[in-house]
């Protein structure tokens, strides 16, 4: 090859590496923005009060958001509660039935109930519980989120289980070992560190969502941990104080924001140091 | 005349519409090493499933025929039952690879749910993991996962695995064809010791190593049981010609 020709190559070769960094690096470049916009007007006004007191009413200076954070872990908790182990299961009738009309059905659901609007399931969830039990609650929150971390969490158990190799299970089995032992003590162990993953993955999807949470647990000033009561939450809490007139209170939002954040990206550094811990080698 | 452990009566398996055994007759000598001998997809891995009752899993799968152990009809008793009578071997060596070594070998128990004294329990790893030539390697590292050791090593702890249920019988199907040529002399070489113990039926398409180990072989070829015989015999004057021609190198 000619000299020239060889040259041009290189060239190219380094342009495309040069190319592809750098739209790499645009699509992280927001993110960036986005944490150190949220930080810097944040931050002021994070401090032990702003964690431990309760909102106060407009004009008051100060107050803090207290209820809000404990309200979003108790929301969370209740969609945990109630997702995790329907969405296990699912996950594991998925997994173990490849084929079959229930199997694929179930399939299709799942992929629509992960295209529902989070507003949709709101409004479901307002018409399930709100109304039927007359008064707006942490439960009917918590379910709204719950369904939404559903599908999250019966793909992730369905992949992982999938990848486990068919050899465990005939280690298993030839042991006599019945069916669901088999899955309960082998096959869902040697998948742990992937179903955890899908847990963690969508606590942190939903613990952010604002419009599952507007006609259901609704908000609420004060500290309320009875879960058939209104209860307020991070998201709630920011789009109450963003929206309001008062300077005061986009201060606070800007604080809860960071918060959230903080939370958010806690859950997923601790999810993959579970993925890493719990990482079973076949 | 040897003691029969195993009688195989007008056996059939099917995939659905495929018919991959016909009518098999064999009795399987106790305390001996049965070598059960053919080309790939004869249907020798299906035979030792069908005997404890792996091949059903397969969805579509049936048989037909009796497998009797110890005049008890397998086919007329729980699946789990028969198989912690009936251990196996697989191919490519599977610990659980979220056990320690100990927890492996005493898996049979542990995942059945059958609750031992601690000490009951250390006397069948150590009695399981010395049958199977593995204590002195591992004696150390009880506790470390079982996917640290080599294909050889752990395809012994697989083999100590099966031992500790206290099996009749031990199913090997091709246990050496992922291991490497010393893992694999090592392992025959466990074969042998172990016909004390347990009978042996080893599925192989190794005829060098049937003959090494085998008292006994049987050659099925598409599906049909060619041949049955003491080794000895069989590998130096095969009966049939298809088992001669199979031996010689003409096909397989």
């Amino acid at each position: 090859m000619k000299e020239h020709l060889v040259k041009r190559r290189i060239l190219y070769d380094k342009l495309f590496k040069i190319i592809i960094i750098l739209l790499t690096f645009c699509s992280i470049l927001p993110m960036f923005f986005i944490l150190f916009f949220i930080t810097s007007k944040g931050i002021s006004v994070i401090n032990w009060r702003f964690l431990t007191h309760l909102p106060k009413p407009v004009g008051e200076i100060g107050g803090g958001i207290s209820n809000a954070i404990i309200g979003t872990l108790i929301l969370i908790g209740i969609a945990t509660t109630f997702s995790v182990p329907v969405g296990i299961l699912a996950g594991i009738f998925l997994s173990e039935n490849r084929k079959g009309r229930l199997a694929s059905l179930t399939r299709l659901c799942v992929e629509t109930l992960q295209g529902i609007p989070s507003i949709v399931i709101g409004i479901i969830a307002y018409i399930w519980l709100v109304v039927s039990m007359g008064s707006f609650s942490a439960l009917s929150g918590g379910v709204a989120l719950g369904l939404m971390m559903l599908p999250i969490i019966i793909t992730a158990t369905e992949e992982t289980l999938k990848l486990i190799p068919e050899s465990l299970r005939e280690a298993s089995l030839a042991l006599g070992v019945s069916y669901p032992r088999t899955i309960v003590k082998v096959i869902l162990p040697a998948g742990v560190s992937g179903i955890l993953t899908g847990i963690l993955l969508s606590i942190s999807r939903v613990a952010g969502e604002t419009a599952p949470l507007l006609f259901t647990a609704f908000g609420s000033p004060f500290m309320n941990v009875n879960i058939l009561k209104p209860i307020n939450s991070l998201p709630l809490m920011i789009f109450n104080y963003a929206t309001s007139p008062y300077p005061d209170w986009h201060t606070l939002a800007w604080g809860a924001s960071f918060i959230l954040i903080v939370l958010v990206l806690g859950l997923n550094l601790f999810t993959k140091v579970v993925t890493k811990r719990w990482k079973v080698q076949f | 005349m040897e003691s029969t452990v195993l009688k195989i009566e007008n056996f059939s398996a099917f995939f659905g519409e495929n018919q991959v055994l016909e009518e098999v007759n064999l009795s399987i000598p106790q305390n001996r090493i049965t070598a059960i001998m053919g080309p790939s997809g004869c249907g020798k891995t299906t035979l030792i499933r069908c005997v404890n009752r792996m091949h059903e899993l397969i969805p579509g799968a049936r048989v037909s025929g009796k497998i009797f152990l110890d005049s008890e009809d397998i086919y007329a008793t729980d699946p789990i039952i028969v198989r912690r009578q009936i251990g196996m071997v697989f191919q490519k060596p599977n610990p659980f690879p979220m056990m320690s070594i100990y927890d492996n070998v005493i898996a049979g128990y542990n995942l059945n749910g059958i609750r031992l004294a601690k000490g009951e329990k250390d006397r069948i790893v150590e009695e399981s993991l010395r049958k199977a030539a593995l204590w002195e390697e591992v004696k150390e590292a009880l506790y470390r996962r079982g996917t640290f050791l080599s294909g050889g090593q752990q395809q012994r702890l697989c083999i100590a695995r099966a031992l500790a249920m206290g099996p009749a019988i031990l199913l090997l199907d091709e246990p050496t064809s992922a291991l490497d040529p010393k893992a694999t002399s090592h392992i025959e070489e466990l074969i042998g010791e172990l016909k004390d113990t347990v009978s042996i039926i080893l599925v192989t398409h190794n005829m060098g190593q049937a003959a090494r180990v085998s008292d006994f072989a049987a050659f099925v070829y598409l599906g049909e049981l060619v041949e049955f015989g003491p080794s000895g015999k069989m590998f130096t004057a095969p009966k049939d010609k298809r088992t001669e021609e199979y031996l010689t190198g003409k096909f397989g």
